[in-house]
């Protein structure tokens, strides 16, 4: 399948030149093409945010909701149709900011949904304040002194909460991130994909150089099964190594464990032999 | 004797005690004899918000005709502790016979009769104090002026799957305790004794979160997002535990944000998706009826209102978030509010809420409160008769437009997966595709779009309905729990001249009620809340103000018997 099935034709597109976000569209449409996806079985799902933006961007089913909320309603969709590949995708403002709560809940929850969280360490729509990843001294017309707040390390709270797959990448790194974006959707279970991206126009700091002086890929013989290893190399602070850090055990998704069955709910038709015996049964 | 007992309205039985003591089993026990014998029942309680301890009282009401409302009056009252006697000092009568243990009676004076039981003497007699209720339930019988036999079958049944020992024990209870209470029967019978011909007219006992539920399955309810909340719980329990054989996903969400954006999720993949909630719960769902009303999603949303604000009187009743229902959600958007004023109405009006939100895409509010959740009665069978749940969802072709600009504002909606085309839903303001647009001009078509499908929503309006005297002059307006409260309230005020409209729709206010109101010389609003949140709302959608508002805002149900008082006075 050609990734231009995708395609949007010629759009305008709101993001700044040189954003990270270009090169994210475009590896994802591969790798989504490459696993043979239709369109019409796939629903983007969003929060707010210039990477909440994507499916804008995308020739897909899509549902671009509210700021924060992409993971419950992603959640609801996979569960209302597991036919359906589901994907939410946005900010780390919105995924770990706002969304926080969602994102240690949906962890637990174990969905069979994708979560790939454009981790540009800065909030880009609203101009450049400080994020949940910004790291320490980060300064920002908000935060005007720096940072002081320890930055957010989704990694090794995903892996804490024993998630099933635990994967970091760079938009620096396009070949692994086609790879690990393509591993995490085939992923049976909730699958986080932190991606590093530069925001040129607000973050002058973590900029494509430093993403990739800063990061290094994991390697191969890294076992993502040892959860020990997983966790310190997520506390990782110095460079931050990318690739799937963390694999659990297999372990029953969230459609299948309220067994709703592999049929859309749509589908579900009200058996009323059955409602009246049970409007009967209060006699 | 009391008037009202001489009219066959029955007897009005309170059982009042801590927590824990065992009050939830004399009720059961006690409603399922009685209707088994034929009569009428109602029951409903309040409570404090604690799990052990405090005082908490349930009022049963049998009675030959339909009996379903809330009354002040206490016939027969079983203390089951000391303190009864403060927390219902109000409700006691000279007519009330008080039933209890000779400590419990000791805390009550010298107002009403009384009749020292040994409760708990006779249960230990028996093996242990676990059957001091039954011996309770067993008194109670015989104070009613029900034979023994006819707790036989139901207390059976309600033990069912324990031993045969322990059936046993609590037959010889009951006996025990009707034993006990000939002396007393024989004292007071006369005015306790039930009269009159029993005529079950219903068939089922159900409360009203059952009747919620049931509505909500039979609407095709097949997901329910929600966060604990009371008194709106029993819903999402009720749901999660018959659900199942329905095929229906019930997820405890994280919290009511999750719970809200969930459900509108389901909607999108085709479900038809339900929350339950209580007011502090639905202040956080804000941004997901906001969310619906700019999606064009339907969503069914059920507000069990207790007293706020913030997390006010956790365990009682009020009227108090009509406004909340009404407002919530920025920007300009449809909604539709439904008010069920009896049981069979929760179920037709819940069943109606997924059709009217799937047809309109619009969100549906369910309003209830904690005294309509928790009190139940006999009423006709839920009947499934001309159930049409036919979705209102399109298989989609290539060009298929999710905002489709159509004449009456209502554009087909697809479901991904189903059909060729693509669904785009978006919290933005998009184009007829679904993608963001900042073109103001298409702005205004989309609003005005989305404003649009109220209009047509005129066609589903409920109606509100008109009881009481047919040539009226008074006029009691009133929506929601109120229904069963003001009908019985006229009817003991024993008033030819006045009537009450109840609406069961809320918002928007069907306009054709104004006919009925200005055929009234005096009109008062009631309603369960301090600012007359519905009278103010019929001011805005009607342009009517009522000649007086009767409120009450204490965290307790009107009462019928007080307001025939009041209706006296005021007309
Ligand atoms: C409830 C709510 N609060 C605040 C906002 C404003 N807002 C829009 S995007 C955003 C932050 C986005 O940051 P991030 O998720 O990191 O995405 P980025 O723009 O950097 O891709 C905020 C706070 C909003 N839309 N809704
Ligand atoms: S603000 Fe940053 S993240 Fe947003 S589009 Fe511009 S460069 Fe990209």
């Amino acid at each position: 399948m050609s990734a231009e099935k995708f395609d949007m034709g010629n759009i305008d597109i709101a993001w700044c030149p040189g954003c990270g976000n270009f090169s994210i569209l475009d590896v994802l449409k591969d790798a989504l093409s490459e696993l043979e996806i239709a369109p019409k079985d796939l629903v983007l799902v969003s929060g707010i945010g210039q990477a909440a933006k994507i499916p804008h961007y995308l020739k897909t089913n899509f549902f671009n909701g509210l700021h924060g909320r992409a993971l419950s309603p992603a959640t609801a969709i996979k569960a209302s149709n597991p036919s359906l590949t589901v994907i939410a995708e946005s900010g780390d403002g919105d995924m770990y900011g706002e969304g926080g709560n969602h994102f240690i809940h949906t962890i637990r929850r174990n969905p069979n949904i994708t979560n790939i969280v454009h981790d540009n360490m800065v909030y880009g729509l609203t101009k450049g304040q400080a994020s949940p990843t910004s790291r320490r001294g980060f300064k920002t017309g908000v935060q005007i002194n720096g940072v002081v707040l320890e930055p957010f390390n989704p990694l090794a709270v995903a892996i804490g909460l024993d998630a099933g797959f635990v994967a970091r990448t760079s938009i620096t790194d396009k070949e692994l991130t086609k790879d690990i974006i393509k591993q995490a959707v085939e992923h049976n279970g909730y699958a986080l994909v932190d991606l590093l991206q530069p925001c040129p126009s607000f973050n002058k700091v973590n900029n494509y150089k430093w993403f990739k002086e800063n990061t290094y890929r994991l390697e191969d013989s890294h076992d993502p099964s040892d959860r020990d290893k997983a966790f310190s190399l997520a506390c990782k602070k110095d460079k931050l190594p990318m690739g799937v850090l963390y694999k659990s055990q297999e372990k029953p998704s969230f459609e299948e464990n309220i067994s709703a069955g592999p049929e859309p709910l749509y589908e579900n038709r009200l058996d009323t032999d059955k409602l009246d015996s049970l409007i009967q049964s209060f006699a | 004797m009391n008037a009202l007992r001489d009219k066959n309205a029955g007897v009005s039985i309170v059982l009042c005690g801590q927590a824990g003591q065992g009050i939830q089993t004399v009720e059961k026990l006690l409603t399922s004899i009685l209707k088994a014998s034929g009569w009428n029942v109602f029951a409903t309680k309040e409570y404090m918000s604690r799990i052990r301890g405090g005082t908490n009282s349930t009022l049963i009401r049998a009675g030959a005709g339909p009996v379903r409302s809330f009354i002040n009056r206490i016939d027969v009252l079983a203390a089951l502790d000391k303190s009864a006697g403060g927390h219902l000092a109000k409700r006691i009568s000279p007519h009330t016979l008080i039933m209890g243990e000779k400590e419990v009676l000791e805390g009550f004076g010298d107002k009403g009769s009384f009749f020292e039981a040994g409760f708990s003497q006779a249960a230990k007699d028996l093996g242990g104090k676990v059957y001091a209720n039954t011996v309770a339930v067993g008194a109670l019988l015989r104070l009613l002026g029900i034979p023994a036999e006819k707790g036989k079958e139901p207390l059976e049944k309600f033990f069912a799957g324990k031993s045969d020992e322990i059936i046993e024990k609590n037959q010889q209870a009951l006996k025990k305790g009707f034993e006990m209470a000939e002396k007393p029967a024989e004292d007071f019978g006369a005015g306790l004794k039930l009269s009159g011909e029993p005529d079950v007219q219903g068939k089922m006992l159900v409360n009203g979160a059952q009747a919620v539920g049931l509505g909500a399955l039979a609407g095709g309810c097949n997901f329910i997002s929600s966060y604990p909340m009371s008194p709106s719980t029993a819903v999402l329990a009720f749901l999660a535990q018959q659900g199942g054989q329905f095929g229906l996903l019930a997820e405890q969400a994280e919290d009511e944000i999750a719970a809200v954006n969930m459900a509108i999720g389901a909607w999108y993949a085709g479900a038809r998706a339900m929350i339950t909630t209580s007011g502090g719960g639905f202040a956080l769902m804000g941004e997901g009826v906001s969310l619906a009303g700019m999606m064009e999603s339907p969503l069914v949303m059920h507000a069990a209102q207790r007293p706020g604000p913030a997390t006010g009187l956790p365990t009682r009743t009020e009227q108090g978030d009509l406004e909340l229902a009404l407002y919530s959600g920025h920007g300009e958007f449809p909604r539709i509010i439904l008010a069920p004023g009896t049981l069979s109405e929760a179920f037709s009006l819940a069943k109606k809420a997924f059709n009217l939100a799937d047809k309109y895409q619009v969100p549906v509010i369910i309003l209830t409160d904690q005294y309509f959740m928790d009190s139940y009665y006999n009423t006709e069978t839920f009947s499934l008769d001309g159930l049409d749940n036919s979705p209102h969802i399109t298989e989609t072709d290539k060009d298929y437009l999710r905002y489709r600009l159509t004449e009456n504002g209502i554009s087909p909606r697809g479901v991904p997966g189903f059909g060729d085309g693509l669904v785009c839903q978006d919290s933005d303001e998009h184009d007829e595709q679904g993608r963001i647009t900042e073109d103001l001009e298409l702005r205004v078509k989309m609003n005005d779009k989305r404003l649009k499908k109220l209009e047509a929503a005129k066609a589903d309006y409920v109606q509100p309905s008109l009881e009481g005297a047919e040539d009226y002059e008074n006029l009691i307006i009133c929506w929601g729990s109120n229904y069963n409260i003001v009908k019985e309230a006229i009817e003991l005020s024993e008033r030819g001249d006045t009537a009450m409209l109840h609406f069961s729709q809320v918002y928007p206010t069907p306009e054709d009620a104004l006919a009925a109101i200005k055929k009234a010389k005096k009109t008062a609003v009631l309603e369960n809340n301090a600012t007359g949140q519905f009278a103010k709302l019929l001011k805005l959608q009607l342009d009517f103000e009522p000649d007086e508002k009767i409120l009450k805002y204490d965290g307790l149900p009107f009462a019928a018997d007080t307001l025939s008082e009041k209706i006296n006075e005021m007309f």
